[in-house]
């Protein structure tokens, strides 16, 4: 147990670090962008003294060093700072769109979850048949779809061609409202409401761009699980196993499955965070309100506080996933916590 | 393959036999894989379009022609034509001198730079190791499209800032690859050897350690070159980066996308089958370099 204690808390302080560093490289990134924040919020119109009366009053013309500790102590205490743009609160903006791309990165989650694992098993039980093949194939090709592509052919083939999907403008048909928010996801908000009609029209919207963004992260989980899979299939245990009479079955789902689920789990983890942050070019063709479109248009207007912000939510997310990931590996697996 | 077969036998014994027999193994096995192949074609096949491109079209990229807007396909214009009356075919070759360019330039850009910092960090370990894996462990913290996206309208809108842009994004995958090879490159006789007969330790480093610590890097710029592809046509798709009316591919669907619901396919189409052709051919190549090349099975 001391063993275990001690790599967590190594590894937790490891994480602290990296978020550290995120919020150092989010802030001079976006000291990078280019014109100038208070010239573009004064306006057009704005002569030399009310400009400078801006950068006074967001900071501006303080040291980098104290715009950075200014900053990162608001930060400590949950404040991402105001978004120049729309005078709200970040992290009250993020909030607000955070239920919707969570829907949707859930969704495809799912999906590409049962689709890669199915396929990645299958291609490792039937090696180098044409299961393996196509599978192999299969994934190749997701990881080279550009995603806006696969997304325009997706709305061109299943809007205009066929109708089996709704019009690619948001999470609901225009007209139609939310159902009461309890977990802010119209999916399983509407259900809870026993509100069908909302239900069918949520999933009528969410089922295209779930299956665009699956379709490209089944392809790392198809090949971590085939790769996986085959390893544990290979090892003396599972061939002595055999040797003894247990059971193909049993085998395969006591042993080998869990087994090689540990590798596994780091790329779900990888998977997970992209979706939260890189479907932003997604939430860009669809039309869906979530942070990935809020981080875009705070990208093309200099919004600094806004970028920072979303970088640091994704980067957050990313960072927080992996340990959560180290602590479950050192927990299933002593000599992990052991090294 | 005879030739190599033969020469196995001959050296069969040795220890450098059996590897070649293992290496040739792998490669018979690759070339019986019909989509590594597939892939190698697509790529002679782009490469000669940018080396051939001018000739083969009789077209202007950027020339207008309003009597024919948003023309169907026809033995004339074999992909139709965009909302300017501009040749898409045209467009589509002049965009594979650019994108490949860029691809080219990222893979080795982030390869360069990346395989001598890993190198030398891999190499002389120590504090500077410490420090410059902690902020490679940063940027890998960043999904690497966002990163090329705050670095590129950090930078302004050119094709060299997006390739520096998503050159900085992948040099961290070259890091780490080249630093875990020299640690396993720099406890081998030869590195001592080398040392004792007096060579300094830079050059050991550097001459001697690091050619050989490059094959999983290089592997990786295959597949960096894919990506590159993607990157940058997904970035000029959310109009960063390359912007209209350039002729680039994701420049190109980006302009079709307002077409898509009024049925003009033929505008985005083609531009991104070719983005997806090019991506999946690197994507095919490299994997199947990686199964020849690296140690590891997969």
């Amino acid at each position: 147990m001391p063993y275990l204690f001690r790599y967590i808390f190594r590894r937790f302080f490891l994480t602290l670090i990296a978020i550290f560093g995120v919020i150092v490289l989010a802030f001079l990134l976006t000291r990078l962008l280019p014109n100038n924040p208070a010239a573009l919020r004064a306006g057009p119109l704005a002569d030399e003294a009310i400009i400078k009366q801006y950068e006074k009053q967001m900071g501006l013309d303080q040291p980098l060093f104290v715009q950075f500790s200014t900053y990162f102590g608001q930060l400590v205490k949950g404040d991402l700072g105001e978004s120049w743009r729309t005078g709200q609160p970040v992290i009250e903006e993020l909030g607000i769109r955070i239920p919707a791309t969570l829907e949707l990165a859930l969704s495809a989650f799912f999906i590409a979850l049962v689709v890669g694992l199915t396929l990645g098993i299958l291609a490792a039980v039937y090696a180098d048949t044409w299961i393996d093949q196509a599978a192999r194939v299969f994934a190749t090709l997701g990881a080279s779809l550009a995603l806006f592509w696969l997304a325009l052919v997706g709305v061109y083939v299943f809007y205009y061609l066929l109708h089996w999907a709704a019009a690619p403008v948001g999470r609901l048909t225009i007209g139609l409202s939310a159902p009461p928010d309890v977990t802010g996801l119209i999916l399983i908000d509407s259900l809870i409401d026993g509100d069908f009609k909302t239900f069918k029209d949520g999933v009528s919207h969410i089922w295209l761009p779930a299956c665009t963004l699956a379709f490209i992260v089944s392809a790392p989980i198809i090949k971590i699980s085939r790769a996986a899979m085959k390893d544990v299939l290979n090892a003396d245990y599972i061939r002595t196993a055999r040797a003894i009479g247990v059971s193909s079955w049993e085998l395969f789902t006591k042993d080998a499955l869990m087994n090689a689920f540990i590798p596994i789990l780091t790329m779900l983890g990888i998977v997970f965070g992209y979706l939260m942050g890189g479907n932003l070019i997604v939430e860009q063709v669809f039309a869906w309100p979530g942070i990935g479109q809020y981080a875009w248009k705070a990208l093309i207007t200099n919004d600094f506080n806004a970028v920072q912000g979303f970088v640091i939510l994704i980067a957050f997310v990313y960072v927080s996933l992996n340990f959560l990931i180290d602590v479950t590996y050192a927990l299933v697996n002593p000599q992990i916590r052991l090294e | 393959m005879n030739v190599l077969q033969n020469n196995v036998k001959v050296k069969a014994p040795g220890r450098a036999g059996k590897k070649a027999v293992e290496f040739d193994k792998r490669l018979k096995r690759m070339l019986r894989f019909p989509f590594f192949i597939f892939g190698i074609i697509v790529i002679l096949f782009f490469l000669l379009v940018v080396v051939f491109g001018p000739v083969l079209t009789p077209y202007d990229p950027a020339l207008p022609n309003p009597g024919y807007t948003l023309g169907e396909p026809t033995s004339d214009f074999l992909f139709g034509t965009d909302k300017f009356g501009r040749d898409v075919l045209t467009r589509v070759i002049y965009a594979t001198r650019l994108d490949l360019m860029i691809a080219l330039f990222v893979a080795v850009l982030s390869f360069s730079v990346g395989s001598l910092i890993g190198g030398i960090v891999g190499y002389y370990g120590g504090w500077l190791d410490k420090i410059v894996m902690r902020i490679v462990d940063v940027m890998f913290a960043f999904p690497s499209f966002i990163l090329a996206m705050a670095i590129t309208s950090a930078l302004g809108d050119t094709v060299e800032n997006v390739i520096i842009a998503i050159a900085t994004a992948y040099t961290p995958y070259f890091i780490r690859l080249t630093r875990g090879e020299m640690l396993t490159v720099r406890t081998r006789q030869y590195a001592d050897a080398a040392v004792s007969v007096g060579n300094p330790k830079w050059r050991v480093a550097l001459v001697h350690l690091l050619p050989n610590s490059l094959t999983p890097s290089l592997v990786q710029m295959t597949l960096v070159s894919g990506w590159a592809i993607l990157d940058a046509a997904g970035l000029a798709f959310l109009g960063l980066g390359i912007t209209p009316p350039t002729a680039e591919w994701g420049v190109m669907v980006s302009e079709g996308a307002q077409r898509i619901i009024t049925g003009e396919w033929w505008v985005w189409l083609y531009p991104g089958a070719a983005i997806v052709l090019a991506a999946f051919a690197f994507n095919l190549v490299g994997d199947g370099l990686r199964d020849v090349l690296t140690r590891e099975e997969q």
